[in-house]
């Protein structure tokens, strides 16, 4: 059957199971846009592409499927970049489809050509340039399959638009032929028993899951491991999620911004149990001095990983739910007792410095609404976040119980993220509660995409956490800088009126005594509502290791008279 | 200290261009790269020598990152095993008819050839170890390099030998080339 390449392009996504596509038309797409029409595909017109770009991304973290984006050549497929990159830096699960002007204009800088393989090349986890029509259907296929599989991320087919439009024979290719691409599930017989000599040794244990975690479907295996081997877990920011929160072994978040108790456990460990997790700077602080004592084993599917920031004693390569299921019947039961009282006790002494116990003096602080949003949806919406002070906050106080619920941008650090994640997790989970956490600064990034949500109907909550500064910035000149503002200060439109001018339900928070109402009121308003909190200006995170300082080193919280705070 | 690889990838348009980036990518330093066909249409063959400041933790981390790229089959760390390195230089000599026996008997020497003869220069062609070409050239530095270009290393280990494959469960130390776990099925 002879098909033109733009009709083997849907063939092939169709076939991959993907129903919705994110994505912005342009001249070097429009043979793709056509035949889309005939194929069973919802396809979401974004109002940029970079908004696009984090929509398939949100979709890919919540649905645990692959996201699929689209944009013409040029500028349509930079617009992509940031979106690419930030996927890459998180391991998310994308095919990109990018227009490509016709093969013989390639290289004359003819109108909107832009090298887009050669631009994503290092933000990608491969890349395809199509030239002719027979090339798409292997490729798809391929991209499709690198994306997901091994450690996933983001793959890119830029495809030019003589390839859309010839006509070729269409045969779907049953099998990809990758010689040089195998990713391991099991890890080597030896490797595991080198750790179980370790594991029994360890007197003071601790489980680091991170990201891979939840990429590999491993949280069943990661509790019963942790409570076969009673062994604490502590959490990168991406890892939340993978181990239920409320769980007695469970130590939150490590890392800068991560509980004192937390990044004390690591850094008197004398076993660390690096699940998924790459070490990044922003969980070890200073390397020098990063859990001096500790004995590391790296579970980990991307051998690259393996030494790169942290030289370990025992790596295992592989796939960490296989490896667990290899591990778990080897392991013997213990019982850590003294460890995790040591540890409860450091806990004790980082609760008492809690902001939930700081007096009421009806200002808003972001800790406390989350903590009430947290409250009022049981801790089981699906969060999305932007960058920044807030992000930090909701990592701290949205106390996840179940996995795939928290979307956030954490190895690029993306402001603009949040809003168009949060719609893109909407059409994976149309019947959950979403809800989208932002600050005044990134939300304007990606505002645009509000448009988006009203067009499609998108159920998405946002939370505007606005101090009219760009927060964490301004926080670092606080510490780092003594105190010289510089550009932080932002004055921002009236969000409730920009929310009101896309037919959104809105409304500004400024007194304590609305929260509980307001919250109510967005999650019983069908579709898109938009609350805006007047949040405490020059308020910030604690706990905080400061940018190369030892991961013990921290500033923490301040201890305000602890007259007991009204509850919220 | 030097290390050098030999890596089989894919014959595919933009390989050269992906191993080039990811090098500059995870700031390694190429002291020289050399790619060429092998006796199968479809592989490609580099021979990388790259600098490796923390010796073997670097060469792990040269490795692990080559198997990142799709294209990428197989990479062995052939430094220390018996293996036959080579480089090939063309060095043109600005000498007349007059010094042509002197380059000629330091060709001889070095085995090797004079290749091209002009009204006033010479060619000379070497094939050898690095060593041997660095000290060719030092002796017909004296007459006159006008010109000079070199191929960078190639090698091949000795007899059945392979070299080292750190990591484990990697790709390639699965491959192997009458092996059909190259077809990935899902
Ligand atoms: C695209 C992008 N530009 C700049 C930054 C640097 N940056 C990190 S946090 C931050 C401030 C964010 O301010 P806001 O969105 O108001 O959130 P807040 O910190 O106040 O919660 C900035 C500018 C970034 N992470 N991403």
């Amino acid at each position: 059957m002879k098909l033109s390449g733009a009709e083997i392009l849907w063939e092939c996504v169709v076939r991959e199971g993907v129903e919705v596509v994110f994505g912005y038309p342009g001249g070097a797409n429009m043979p793709l846009y056509d035949a889309m029409l005939n194929y069973p595909i919802h396809h979401v017109l974004v109002r940029h592409e970079q908004g696009g770009a984090h929509m398939a991304d949100g979709f890919a973290r919540a649905s645990g499927k692959v996201g699929v984006a689209m944009a013409t050549s040029g500028p349509g497929a930079t617009n992509l970049v940031t979106g690419i990159a930030t996927a890459m830096m998180d391991s998310i699960p994308v095919v990109f489809i990018t227009g490509q002007v016709a093969a013989h204009l390639i290289g004359g800088d003819a109108f909107q050509e832009v090298d887009v393989t050669g631009i994503t090349l290092p933000i990608t986890k491969h890349n395809y340039l199509i030239t002719r029509a027979d090339e798409i259907a292997e490729a798809v296929r391929e991209a499709f399959y690198i994306a997901r599989s091994g450690r996933p991320g983001p793959v890119l087919i830029d495809i030019c638009k003589n390839a859309q439009i010839e006509k070729t024979e269409f045969e779907y290719p049953e099998t990809v032929k990758l010689p040089g691409y195998q990713p391991v599930d099991h890890a080597p017989k030896e490797s595991l028993a080198r750790a179980l000599q370790l594991i029994e040794k360890a007197r003071r244990p601790i489980i680091l899951c991170g990201h891979g975690a939840l990429m590999s479907g491993a949280e069943e295996a990661l509790m019963n491991f942790a409570v076969k081997t009673q062994t604490p877990v502590a959490s990168t920011l991406l890892g939340l999620g993978a181990f239920p929160a409320s769980h007695p072994l469970s130590l939150g978040m490590m890392g800068m911004h991560g509980e004192v108790h937390t990044n004390l456990a690591i850094q008197n460990s004398d076993l660390i149990l690096a699940f998924g997790m790459r070490f990044d700077d922003r969980v070890t602080g200073t390397l020098k001095t990063y859990a001096p004592r500790a004995k590391k084993i790296h579970v980990e599917i991307d051998p690259s990983e393996v030494h790169k920031n942290v030289a370990v004693d025992v790596p295992l390569v592989g796939d960490l739910k296989t490896v667990l299921a290899d591990l778990i019947p080897l392991v013997d039961e213990y019982d850590h007792d003294e460890w995790l009282q040591e540890i409860s006790g450091w806990k004790a002494e980082a609760d008492a410095r809690s902001i939930m116990n700081w007096p009421e003096d009806d200002k808003l602080y972001v800790a406390h609404l989350i903590s009430d949003i947290w409250r009022a949806t049981d801790g089981n919406a699906i969060i999305a976040t932007d960058v920044g002070q807030h992000q930090m906050w909701t990592a701290q106080y949205y106390a996840l119980e179940k996995p795939n619920r928290w979307l956030t941008s954490g190895g690029a650090g993306t402001m603009g993220f949040g809003l168009p994640a949060a719609i893109g997790a909407w059409f994976a989970h149309k019947n959950e509660e979403i809800w989208a956490i932002a600050g005044d600064g990134g939300f304007q990034m990606t505002q645009a995409e509000l448009s988006t949500a009203v067009q499609e109907g998108a159920n998405v909550k946002i939370a505007i956490m606005n101090n009219s500064f760009l927060g964490m910035v301004r926080q670092w000149q606080e510490f780092f800088f003594e105190k010289r503002y510089s550009a932080v200060n932002m004055r921002s439109p009236d969000f409730v009126k920009i929310a009101e001018a896309h037919g959104i339900p809105a409304r500004r928070v400024t007194q304590r005594s609305e929260v509980a109402e307001a919250i109510a009121w967005a999650r019983q308003t069908p579709g898109a509502v938009l609350l805006e909190f007047r949040v405490e200006q020059e308020d910030a995170v604690y706990p905080m290791v400061p940018a190369g300082a030892a991961l013990d080193q921290m500033i923490q919280r301040p201890v305000k008279e602890l007259a007991s705070r009204r509850n919220p | 200290m030097n290390y050098t690889f030999i890596a089989l990838v894919e014959n595919k348009p933009g390989v050269l261009n992906r191993v080039a980036s990811l090098f500059r990518r995870r700031n390694f330093n190429i002291e020289s790269l050399a790619v060429g066909r092998t006796e199968k249409p479809d592989i490609s063959r580099m021979t990388v020598v790259v600098d490796c400041p923390n010796g073997d933790l670097d060469a792990h981390k040269i490795e692990a990152n080559l198997y990142k790229l799709v294209n990428v089959i197989d990479v062995q760390d052939v430094t220390n095993q018996p293996s036959v390195t080579r480089d090939l230089a063309l060095i043109k000599v600005m000498v007349g008819p007059e010094k042509r026996a002197e380059v000629n008997s330091l060709a001889d020497i070095f085995r090797a050839r004079i290749v091209d003869v002009a009204a006033d220069s010479v060619i000379v062609e070497i094939t050898g170890t690095e060593d041997k070409i660095e000290g060719m050239i030092e002796l017909l530095r004296p007459l006159g390099i006008v010109e000079m270009v070199r191929t960078g290393r190639v090698a091949m280990t000795r007899g059945v030998n392979d070299g080292v494959r750190r990591v484990p469960g990697a790709n390639g130390s699965l491959w192997r080339e009458d092996d059909e776990s190259g077809l990935a099925e899902y």
